[in-house]
């Protein structure tokens, strides 16, 4: 089949192991291919000490190129930070920005990436500068449209217009599935009420979501209902998640060049509960996208209070899901 | 995120100087999933046993380096890697009693694109070999 989607991972999924020293670069890079999931997405600034206060030792970019042959994988992105409040109480100067940048590029250039991911606070006239320099190192420079922010945001709208103006080949957009929240997450409610959250409470934050409540007006009814700190904290998560329609993405098509498969819980029936990936896929399909959906893992946060979370099995269930719905037969190496 | 894994337990011991106690030492890591500049670690906030100690008595150490909170804030050439343990320093006179002693841990940090400036901590009970 023509413009298969391809399948990745983000080593942010393996955080909570790689944090504690339970996973090395090589078992993850391993665990991605043991999945048939080649392509690899990193935040330089996790995999690798150093960058940008100090050089990274270039034994580990040895070490990641042997593994990437090792396992017949692909780079696919190293996503940058840029530190624009690095200075206390000033923002840091648009030159220094945009050479801040060019930095990541040649970091990006020395793993081997096509695409750097740009955080979506990051200005369009610091994307519009560092544009040429990643043009001439062969790389694009990916803005990550992320919740609360969706592609009719006027802050969107407004980069997607500097991209178009700037006419350069090397600006595009990296959306994260997490903007298509659909129901409220099962792992969010089950913290929230560990936290103490009445149970009459959190049903009617969960129906409130379902039901497509203004944000403001579910806080509200909650403060009424005698809610307070970590009721209202647990409505107030509405302000910055939505359900936002995959359908939007086909008017950018053009512009998408990776996707982040943000998930917060694969049930063992290989559902994620909140985000409609059926949905999403049929989209992408339909605009024709060809490039990989990297499995982001986000819910190793909401359950390592109770429980040591199993970034591994979530991602593994992710990418059984990923590869039925692409169209894949389902590789032997992720039978359960 | 992390919270529970901020401080870790495999170091903690007095700090001696020329044969006196000034103070204890424990290893501690920044709750997040990146590292970050040390200009942007805002605050480190130590307290044993209740007792807060003051920001000026707390040293930070990674990679044989030593720093005072307050010259953290214009280091631009070092940081608090992902994981990374760094030895915390509470400068306190005589250091603590051998035994268990309940140890509190919070960092606040500057992150360019969040619209909050975070403050995480950690409490855990650690025991001081005699």
């Amino acid at each position: 089949m023509a413009n298969r989607i391809k399948r990745g991972v983000s080593l942010y999924s393996f955080q909570n192991e790689t944090f504690q020293g339970k996973m090395t670069l090589e078992d993850c890079i391993r665990t991605c291919a043991e999945m048939n999931a080649n392509g690899i997405e990193v935040i330089g600034e996790q995999s690798f000490w150093g960058l940008p206060e100090y050089a990274v030792d270039p034994a580990e970019i040895e070490n990641w190129h042997a593994l990437i042959k090792k396992y017949n994988c692909v780079p696919v992105s190293h996503d940058y930070m840029l530190d624009y409040k690095r200075y206390k109480g000033r923002e840091m100067p648009l030159d220094e920005q945009i050479a801040s940048v060019k930095k990541d590029i040649d970091f990006g250039v020395a793993l081997g990436v096509k695409y750097l991911r740009s955080l979506v606070s990051i200005a369009p006239e610091v994307l519009v500068g560092a544009a040429p320099y990643a043009e001439e190192k062969g790389i694009m420079l990916l803005t990550e449209v992320h919740a609360p922010l969706h592609f009719d945001h006027p802050w969107i709208i407004r980069l997607a217009e500097a991209f178009q103006k700037s006419g350069s080949k090397a600006l595009g957009f990296l959306p994260d599935m997490g903007m298509f929240l659909h129901a409220y997450p099962p792992v969010w409610r089950a913290k929230f009420e560990r936290l103490g959250v009445p149970k009459h409470i959190a049903d009617y934050i969960v129906k409130a979501y379902e039901d497509r409540i203004l944000s403001e007006y579910v806080i509200l009814n909650v403060q009424q209902m005698g809610g307070v700190g970590p009721a209202i904290a647990m409505a107030e998560v509405m302000r910055h998640n939505a359900a936002f329609e995959p359908k939007r993405m086909l008017g950018y098509m053009p512009m998408i060049h990776n996707i982040h498969g943000k998930f917060y819980q694969m049930d063992a029936d290989y559902v994620e509960p909140s985000i409609p990936y059926e949905e999403i896929v049929r989209v992408l399909q339909q605009g024709g996208y060809d490039g990989y959906i990297c499995s982001e893992y986000e819910g190793n946060r909401w359950i390592e209070d109770a429980e040591e979370p199993d970034s591994v099995e979530q991602v593994r269930r992710q990418q059984v899901m990923l590869a039925r719905l692409i169209g894949e037969p389902t590789p032997h190496a992720l039978a359960a | 995120m992390m919270d529970n894994k901020m401080i870790c337990t495999d170091v903690f011991e007095n700090v001696v100087e020329n044969g006196t106690a000034v103070g204890f030492a424990f290893l501690g890591r920044l709750p997040y999933y990146r590292g970050l500049g040390l200009s942007m670690i805002e605050d480190i906030a130590v307290s044993v046993d209740g007792e807060k100690i003051a920001r000026d008595d707390i040293r930070f150490s990674v990679r044989g380096k030593t720093y005072t909170l307050d010259e953290m804030e214009t280091v631009y050439d070092n940081r608090w890697n992902f994981g990374e343990k760094a030895r915390i320093i509470a400068l306190k006179a005589g250091g603590l009693a051998p035994g268990n002693h309940k140890i509190e841990f919070a960092v606040r940090m500057r992150v360019s694109y969040l619209p909050f400036v975070p403050t995480t901590k950690d409490t855990k009970e650690l025991a001081l070999a005699a």
